[in-house]
């Protein structure tokens, strides 16, 4: 009964969308249906594994460069909290700055392509992970640095056997966080900056004849992969080295 | 104290104070406490909660730095932690992240591979953890936390142990069963043990001598010595003459 509660209150909200759809007079809203052949026409014409894959490629490379530099950049200056005091002024005035807000200078920089897209993406990642490892390095317990220290460690032994690991719960959070960030990102960066992807997608159906059924099919495509991507993500939570972190 | 040292000591307290800076004053924590303690002895320092006891703990062990006067261990001045004297905590001094096993040899790291399984595994035997090997410490209760502690300190081999309520966190059965095993463990591994307490009885059952500390700022008001042979009996006389004279010095009547 559990388990089919959100089918039924889907199908519910699918018959309503599509009964709402017949009842409008410009015809340009598409119907359930109608979505479903556009994503059948994507398919065929092999456009949509295409756009999917070009997204994929900016996330991960956006994502991945901001993981390697964030992280431990993060660690650094939650270590060395000299470093986080001179720094964070500046991390507080950049965090409400909207990745998208960057549009303009990433083209000018990079040009319009892949790698505006690609910069807009790690920026989106890059300062909430480098925030968010410093906070969890300021969090670990003062018992298990002592219990560090006391059986000899080096600072980089430290820093690797116990402060990572004391962190990583929390990280696992920020990555989660900031990869569903990167994903909205890649969207609004291919409407702007690059000419293939679901973003790219979205505009393009619009501006080549209003084919609204491919702008929703996009859409639609958008909302699951950033599921699937999430639901991977929420994989690492269940190790068993990380679970203590989560409360039981 | 009938009996003279004549063994140099091992833990040399010389005079220590500490004070913190609040916004508006001084808190002073410690007051010029001087105590030595011999090799292969157990000492408890037994005082009310906040009284400094922990405090000063922390400053034999190397993680704190008093304000005046000097702690020598093997008659050299402490200026930081070090493996050869580990500190077990109250609790959460385990990582959690690490299995029994990985925690046992979390201090082993300078061993070759077959040296440090074969610590690891005398160790969790000795403790009393053989079939939990790879537990993770969620998966144990509050005493086999605190077990598991112990064997990580002891894997390392250290020469002296500080033990900072290590049993306050667990329940009184539990509690009185630890208590015979750290005896146990002290028969098959000899070492120099300090021992902060607030519990009068834990301190009578352990300990060759009782140090009584004041409210803060904790000073030494008197030292006991349990003379008393193991294993000891809870019900005898001594037993319950030496208790009552620490709670006396704690300022407390013996009747509720």
């Amino acid at each position: 009964m559990k388990r089919l509660l959100p089918f039924s209150a889907t199908a519910v909200l699918l018959a309503v969308w599509f009964l709402a759809a017949r009842r409008q007079t410009s015809g340009l809203f598409p119907n359930p249906l109608q979505v479903l052949s556009g994503l059948g026409e994507l398919l065929r014409h092999g456009l949509l594994a295409k756009y999917v894959i070009a997204s994929l490629f900016r996330v991960t490379w956006g994502y991945l460069l901001a993981v390697v530099t964030a992280i431990p950049l993060g660690l650094l200056l939650g270590w060395y909290r000299r470093g986080g005091q001179a720094l964070n002024p500046l991390l507080q005035l950049l965090r409400p700055i909207s990745p998208l807000a960057w549009i303009p200078i990433s083209i000018l920089w990079f040009g319009v392509g892949d790698v505006a897209a690609i910069f807009l993406i790690f920026l989106a990642s890059f300062l909430p992970l480098v925030v968010a490892a410093m906070n969890a390095v300021g969090n670990v317990p003062t018992t298990l640095l002592r219990a560090g220290r006391n059986f000899g460690l080096s600072n980089p032994r430290l820093l690797r056997n116990v402060i990572l690991p004391a962190a990583l719960p929390q990280l696992i959070v920020a990555l989660r966080i900031s990869l569903g960030v990167a994903w909205l990102v890649v969207v609004a960066a291919e409407m702007i900056a690059v000419n293939s992807g679901l973003g790219f997608l979205i505009v393009d159906a619009r501006n080549a004849g209003n084919r609204y059924d491919l702008v929703v099919a996009g859409m639609v495509m958008i909302g699951l992969i950033g599921l699937v991507l999430d639901a991977g993500i929420r994989q690492l939570e269940k190790m068993k080295a990380l679970r203590w972190g989560y409360g039981s | 104290m009938g009996v003279r040292v004549v063994t140099p000591a091992k833990v040399s307290i010389r005079d220590l104070s500490m004070r913190f800076p609040t916004d508006r004053s001084t808190i002073e924590v410690l007051s010029s406490v001087s105590l030595e303690v011999k090799d292969g002895e157990l000492v408890c320092i037994l005082g009310p909660s906040g009284c400094g006891k922990s405090t000063l703990l922390n400053v034999v062990g190397g993680f704190l730095k008093a304000t005046t006067g000097e702690v020598l261990i093997d008659g050299q001045a402490v200026t930081g932690p070090d493996p050869r004297r580990i500190f077990v905590f109250q609790e959460r001094g385990v990582f959690p992240w690490l299995t029994v096993e990985g925690n046992v040899g979390f201090g082993l790291f300078r061993l070759g591979a077959a040296e440090r399984a074969e610590r690891i595994a005398h160790y969790v035997k000795l403790v009393g953890l053989s079939g939990f090997e790879s537990a993770y410490p969620q998966e144990l209760s509050g005493g086999m936390k605190q077990r598991l502690e112990v064997a990580r300190a002891l894997a390392v081999n250290p020469d002296v142990l500080f033990l900072d309520e290590p049993f306050g966190a667990l329940d009184s059965i539990t509690r009185l069963v630890m208590r015979s095993e750290l005896l146990r463990i002290r028969r098959a591994e000899k070492k120099t043990i300090l021992f902060v307490t607030h519990d009068i009885d834990e301190s009578v059952q352990l300990a060759d001598r009782v140090v009584v500390m004041s409210t803060r700022p904790a000073t030494i008001r008197r030292i006991v010595e349990i003379d008393i042979p193991h294993p000891r009996d809870l019900s005898s006389p001594r037993y319950i003459a030496l208790r009552d004279i620490l709670f006396e010095e704690i300022g407390l009547a013996h009747k509720i």
